[in-house]
């Protein structure tokens, strides 16, 4: 069923004349076809709100649908030749801007468009050459991964993927350029560049710092207060480090050449340690402390007081 | 084509000063004819979107101006364009797939950057 002249401006049935005017010249401006080209829909809206409005606008015609005397259709208007259906043209040239777009043939357009110095190029009769445009990607990688270097397969559509070299070393938000591996170019015009932006998960023990790895070590009572030799984990994988006698919570240990590999030389791995009592702490330790009595007695918050 | 007395005929409230106005404003555009201005079809349509611009809207002269301004702008854009489309039409089939692949669709968000 066709809507109601009422229901069509969204309006009541007992609206006043302003009322129906005022919503009328609302959607009037959203709908005019002249103000959305493009869009047919638009000039469907504005053909049912202008048949509309001219029904109920008139107070005699209005009455006369009320009563049921004319259908909604009652009152439409003459089939009318939209400035747009001229506009868009050969004869719409009339109304060009001056001076602004006035291309002269096809050539001017992409230059016009295109980015200068690269990008389209060729005479208009031999066709037109184009760059393919360039593939934008991300990828995320392993923190260890990307400190390493590593290869992965990016999958671009169901048989078909890129494969991408990950440089040791590379940096969260860094994009790596493959040339030649985007959108293929138009008439014989090279391919577009693949630009994969390169995203680096965090890692749980690990840190980055430029060309080091930063990492935190806990240690048992013993181990800092006897040293110990204990196992640690690199990004190249576990290794032997000594803990030397009597070290404490932020001490700081170098492994030597185990960050990030550099041609200028390889970075180093930190190791800052941190001294771990245990959960409820042990009763023999702690009924040793009780009675133990220090021969050389510190107190460790000697520069804390002001 | 129609005079310019006919034009003012035809279209209810239509005022000859307003009329004339418009076409020293350069907002229309009619041929010259022996003394008189000739109005063609796409003239007549754009009075029409004047005057409706005019009444209906109450949009003023100087903001008309910078609509119709704005207008042409985008009719332009869209000629320019429908000779592209025309222009890619005439192209053979391997280039015309190949510029619709390199086209984003607008209409589907970018998933390859997920």
């Amino acid at each position: 069923m066709a809507q109601t002249p009422y229901e069509v401006l969204g309006v009541k049935p007992d609206a006043s004349a302003d009322e129906i005017r005022k919503i009328y010249r609302q959607l009037a401006k959203q709908f005019h076809p002249d103000l959305n080209p493009g869009k047919p829909e638009a000039e469907e809206r504005f053909k049912a709100v202008s048949a509309a409005y001219d029904l109920l606008s008139d107070p005699e015609k209005r009455a006369r649908y009320d009563r049921g005397e004319i259908d909604e259709s009652g009152a439409e208007r003459p089939p009318r030749s939209y400035y747009r259906g001229y506009a868009e043209g050969a004869e719409g040239r009339k109304y060009q801007p001056e001076g602004e777009m006035d291309l002269g043939d096809l050539e001017d357009l992409f230059a016009a468009f295109g980015s200068a110095g690269r990008g389209w190029r060729g005479r208009g009769g031999e066709g037109f050459r184009a760059r393919g445009g360039d593939r934008h990607f991300t990828l995320t990688v392993d923190f260890v991964e990307a400190a390493t270097g590593a290869k992965q397969r990016l999958s671009l559509a169901p048989e078909q993927w890129l494969d991408v070299t990950i440089p040791p070393g590379i940096n969260d938000g860094q994009v790596l350029r493959l040339r030649g591996k985007g959108g293929p170019g138009l008439g014989g015009g090279p391919a577009g560049d693949a630009l994969i932006e390169v995203h680096v998960a965090p890692h749980p023990l690990f840190r980055r710092d430029r060309d080091n790895i930063r990492m935190e070590l806990p240690i048992s009572l013993a181990e800092a207060v006897l040293g110990a030799r204990v196992t640690v984990p690199t990004i190249t994988g576990p290794v032997t480090m000594t803990i030397p006698k009597g070290s404490d919570t932020g001490a700081q240990l170098r492994l030597r050449g185990k960050g990030i590999q550099r041609k200028k030389g390889p970075g180093d791995q930190y190791v800052t340690l941190k001294v771990v009592v245990g959960p409820s702490g042990d009763p023999e330790l702690a009924a040793f402390l009780e009675k133990w009595a220090p021969r050389h007695p510190f107190d460790p918050r000697e520069g804390t007081r002001s | 084509m129609i005079a310019f007395e006919e034009l003012l005929d035809r279209f209810a409230g239509l005022d000859r000063r307003e009329l004339s106005r418009w076409v020293e404003n350069r907002w229309v555009l009619p041929e010259r004819r022996d003394r008189t201005w000739i109005f063609h079809e796409i003239d007549v349509a754009r009075v029409e979107l004047i005057l409706e611009v005019r009444r209906e809207f109450a949009i003023d002269d100087e903001a008309l101006s910078l609509v119709l301004g704005l207008l042409d702008q985008v009719y332009d854009l869209r000629r320019q364009l429908g000779r592209v489309c025309d222009a890619l039409a005439a192209q053979p089939p391997e280039i015309q797939a190949a510029v619709r692949q390199a086209l984003p669709r607008a209409t589907e968000p970018d998933t390859s950057r997920d």
